[in-house]
């Protein structure tokens, strides 16, 4: 059994460490405060798991598949095109 | 062979269509993504897309290239979409308070052993961070979260996390300090995470 007694949790609640685990991230911490939220997470396998799974939620996002344009939308575009083509000064003949 | 994307913008202002055809498919997921963020519908969302396309082709023999076009696609869209939204409005206020973004019940109270320690520990979540990318649930739920999400909150973890632009980038596309962007990051992110935690605890 461990003994939460002798455990060192960087006198940060978990409470308090959920809501800096962002600005760990960035690196944007004091210091001070960095180290006492390392040792928190030395400590602590809750808090651990969060940081685990805010950065699973993270890399999630990463690797979304983005919906593409409509097949109309791009038709409409690509007409679009056209247009600005014929009409444009770009153009040396026609 | 695959075309640059500086070969590709040489290439529009010749009025090459493929490559216009071929910048259009490549960049319209993320500026779609990005306009859903500012207007409530697809629709408009989609017509905020092809208006920046058009601002580009009228601005084309103007654009120096000194920023990387998906920047200035980006920032183009950002004010139209902003335009767009204030007619079809859906903005939720900003609240930097701080709301705790995770559920006070989840931790201990003043008078137990552990006050503002957890309850119980965040139960695990039954898969690899590969397989649960992977999964497609996953990802729906995901898309929805980030739906719900008030617009600062999800155009910020849209653009840091589904787009992978820096803060700075963020911060100057959407006229935010790095101090907001960073609590509105925080904040969305968590919403995230929780959503995925009750959808994995229902499941087991």
């Amino acid at each position: 059994m461990r003994d939460w007694d002798r455990v060192d949790f960087g006198d940060l609640t978990c409470r308090q460490f959920v809501e800096l685990v962002t600005d760990y991230l960035e690196d944007e911490l004091d210091p001070d405060v960095r180290r006492r939220f390392e040792t928190h997470v030395d400590g602590c396998p809750g808090c651990e798991r969060y940081l685990d799974q805010v950065r699973t939620t993270q890399r999630t996002l990463g690797r979304m598949p983005l919906d593409a344009l409509s097949a109309g939308a791009r038709a409409q575009l690509m007409t679009a095109f056209r247009d600005w083509r014929s009409a444009g000064p770009g153009r040396s003949s026609s | 062979m695959e075309r640059t994307e500086e070969q590709l913008v040489d290439a529009l202002r010749a009025r090459d269509e493929r490559a216009f055809a071929e910048l259009v498919d490549r960049h319209s997921p993320a500026m779609l993504a990005l306009a859903r963020g500012h207007v409530s519908s697809r629709e408009v969302a989609e017509d905020v897309v092809q208006e920046t396309w058009l601002a580009l082709l009228k601005g084309i023999d103007g654009f120096e290239g000194r920023s990387s076009l998906r920047t200035w696609l980006f920032r183009v869209l950002v004010n139209i979409a902003k335009t767009r939204g204030v007619r079809d409005k859906r903005t939720v206020p900003m609240n930097l308070q701080d709301e705790p973004t995770v559920s006070p019940e989840r931790f201990q109270s003043a008078a137990a052993r552990w006050p503002g320690h957890w309850v119980r520990f965040p139960r695990p979540w039954p898969e690899t961070p590969e397989h649960l990318a992977l999964s497609g649930e996953a990802f729906e739920l995901v898309q929805q979260e980030l739906a719900r999400l008030p617009q600062q909150q999800r155009l910020v973890v849209s653009l840091r996390d589904v787009d992978g632009y820096d803060s700075d980038e963020v911060c100057a596309l959407l006229d935010l300090t790095p101090a907001n962007q960073r609590v509105l990051l925080h904040r969305g992110r968590a919403r995230i995470r929780a959503a995925l935690a009750d959808y994995f605890e229902a499941a087991s």
